[in-house]
């Protein structure tokens, strides 16, 4: 379906089986698939873990927690079933490439779930896909019966004595259920509603049993750590963040694409060489360095290194791995109220200062970019994200705060652009930029 | 599909989704015979259906044409492109047409954003869109509804 690019700089780890066809089993075996498998079989427990730690593999979905670690919080006596929950609710704005692992090498995530699942004990593992994503649950379920049918998943896998099932579930289109605790609230058939930690999944999880939930993309790394050992993934990055990435490049770059390239790549030589440079000869202005929710940063900020540690140094977040460019054309006070949009849109409303605090600054954003924002407005944006941070059940309140007081922090001068009626100086043919439809909708 | 779970109510979502695909929107009667499959109220079922977004309890068009609008999409102009599958159509936002072959929506980030700009219809991706290439794509979805 997507195009596939590929550029000299990469470091293929995980999209190394794209475009070969790896979706059919016998390929992926061809290939070198379910060899992790069978070692993992030979492990113990505290071996897999021990060699996920040393890989300093961080999860990819958007916090970087250390994967080993979460996986040694699992006890390993409980009352309840553990469970295996790879998160495939990929909808972070910019983020892009679990679309592409589950469609190219469905079967590098299955073995990743099992892989976990051995390392604490657990017997089932769940695979949720995001609704729109249908062709993939179809690609999955495929890849799936495949495994059952050769023996990988089932009544003793490859005759180890250890029974594994891997079950594939699909969403019906939320944002918030990519966030752990709401992700098992939906597959347990609720409303995504974020649950209140402690206690966290790995001790009281799905269906409250012990659980490990990670990314598609972390569970595609696990194999090939599996295969090659920690300390090797570990050297293909930087210290505390091991091995590669898959950096979906998009917005104003000549050349958008998903490349995987080393944790610690320098982020303006990917604009500049990996992604073509900035279109339309402009220059930059911004960059969103790891999905919507991460604060934005500016061009005389992006001659950082690509890993979770550099950019929490200068106060952003690598997040989940997309990198949207913004060229000098673009109008900060729109990205900062479309974001605030789809912030608004997808709030679940549990908690009122995410469900207030998003409208409040939606109504504000809106009404600012059409021209009709005062000076106090600009305080009070700041103002109301700000108290949102931290105020939350879950990071979708953070998420929308903090490229909001990212943005008027730093081009506090666009707001004031807008200011007494004038009309948006990036596009003033029309200071309404509103979708009316959306202006009516909401 | 409900032995994969050890609560029946599990398979609610996913199912509420194939039966809206078969059914083309989630009928009263679909709603009852779901909440009598997961032995729960249809209050409860409602309950759920209202916060999906994909779930409807609306007919919509046989095409549910979805174009992105979020950030990487409207970076690489989805306005323009959603004013122009919008005008083609005839229709808003949450609009159906009058022979009820399409409808259209404005939807938040679909998972495109390197293939930007991007719409939907049905579950089919249709990436990196200009007006052209829109325009054939709605004629060849309009002659397939005929």
């Amino acid at each position: 379906m997507a195009d596939l690019v590929s550029h000299k700089d990469e470091v293929k780890v995980i999209s190394k089986r794209f475009g070969q066809g790896a979706a059919n089993i016998d390929r992926y075996v061809e290939l070198g698939g379910y060899a992790a498998l069978r070692k993992a079989l030979a492990m113990s427990a505290d071996d897999i873990i021990n060699e996920v730690k040393a890989s300093n593999l961080r999860g990819r979905g958007g916090a970087g927690f250390p994967t080993g670690m979460k996986w040694s919080f699992v006890p390993k006596q409980a009352p309840k079933p553990k469970y295996v929950l790879c998160n495939g609710d990929e909808s972070e704005p910019g983020t892009c490439k679990d679309r592409l692992i589950l469609e190219h090498d469905p079967h590098t995530v299955i073995e990743g779930v099992v892989v976990a699942g051995l390392s604490v004990g657990a017997k089932i593992g769940y695979i949720y896909i995001r609704g729109e994503y249908r062709y993939l649950s179809v690609i999955m379920q495929k890849a799936i019966a495949d495994a059952y049918a050769k023996g990988y998943l089932g009544k003793n896998i490859l005759g180890s004595g250890i029974d594994f099932d891997v079950f594939w579930h699909g969403g019906a289109g939320a944002y918030e259920v990519g966030e752990e605790s709401a992700l098992m609230e939906s597959l347990e058939g609720k409303r995504g509603i974020p649950r209140i930690r402690p206690p966290f999944p790995a001790v009281v999880g799905l269906f409250g049993g012990p659980t490990i939930i990670n990314n598609v993309e972390t569970l595609a790394a696990v194999p090939h750590i599996i295969n090659n050992g920690g300390q090797w993934y570990a050297e293909l990055g930087t210290p505390k963040n091991g091995g590669t990435r898959l950096f979906c490049l998009s917005g104003h770059i000549n050349k958008p694409g998903v490349f995987e390239l080393p944790m610690g790549y320098n982020l303006l030589k990917m604009i500049n060489d990996v992604g073509g440079g900035v279109w339309n000869s402009r220059k930059l202005k911004a960059v969103t360095p790891g999905g919507s929710s991460c604060p934005v940063i500016t061009a005389d900020e992006c001659d950082v290194p690509m890993d979770f540690d550099s950019l929490m140094k200068i106060g952003s977040m690598l997040g989940s791995g997309g990198v949207v460019v913004l060229d000098d054309q673009t109008c900060m006070v729109k990205y900062a109220q479309r974001i605030m949009r789809f912030y608004q849109h997808e709030s679940c409303g549990w908690c009122i200062p995410c469900r207030e605090g998003t409208d409040w600054l939606k109504k504000s954003l809106d009404r600012f970019h059409a021209g009709a924002g005062i000076r106090k407005d600009i305080d009070n944006i700041q103002y109301l994200s700000e108290n949102m941070l931290g105020r939350t059940f879950c990071p979708l309140g953070d998420a929308a705060a903090l490229p909001t007081i990212s943005i008027v922090k730093k081009y506090r001068d666009e707001f004031e652009a807008h200011l007494e009626g004038r009309p948006c100086p990036f596009e003033p043919e029309g200071a309404v930029q509103q979708l009316p439809v959306l202006a009516g909708a909401h | 599909m409900l032995k994969h779970y050890p609560v029946k109510r599990s398979v609610l979502v996913p199912s509420l989704l194939y039966a809206q695909d078969e059914v083309g929107y989630l009928s009263e009667e679909v709603i009852a015979e779901m909440a009598k499959r997961c032995e729960l109220t249809e209050l409860e079922v409602r309950n759920v259906i209202s916060y999906y977004s994909m779930l409807t309890t609306k007919p919509r068009g046989k095409y549910n044409v979805q174009v992105c609008t979020n950030i990487c999409c409207m970076l690489r102009g989805a306005d323009d492109i959603y004013r122009h599958v919008s005008k083609q159509l005839g229709i808003g936002h949450k609009q159906t047409t009058a022979d009820g072959k399409f409808s259209l929506e404005s939807v938040e980030c679909i998972g495109a954003c390197s293939w930007a700009p991007a719409m939907q219809v049905n579950y089919d991706f249709h990436e990196n869109l200009t007006p052209e290439k829109i325009d054939k794509i709605l004629e060849e979805y309009a002659a397939k509804a005929k």
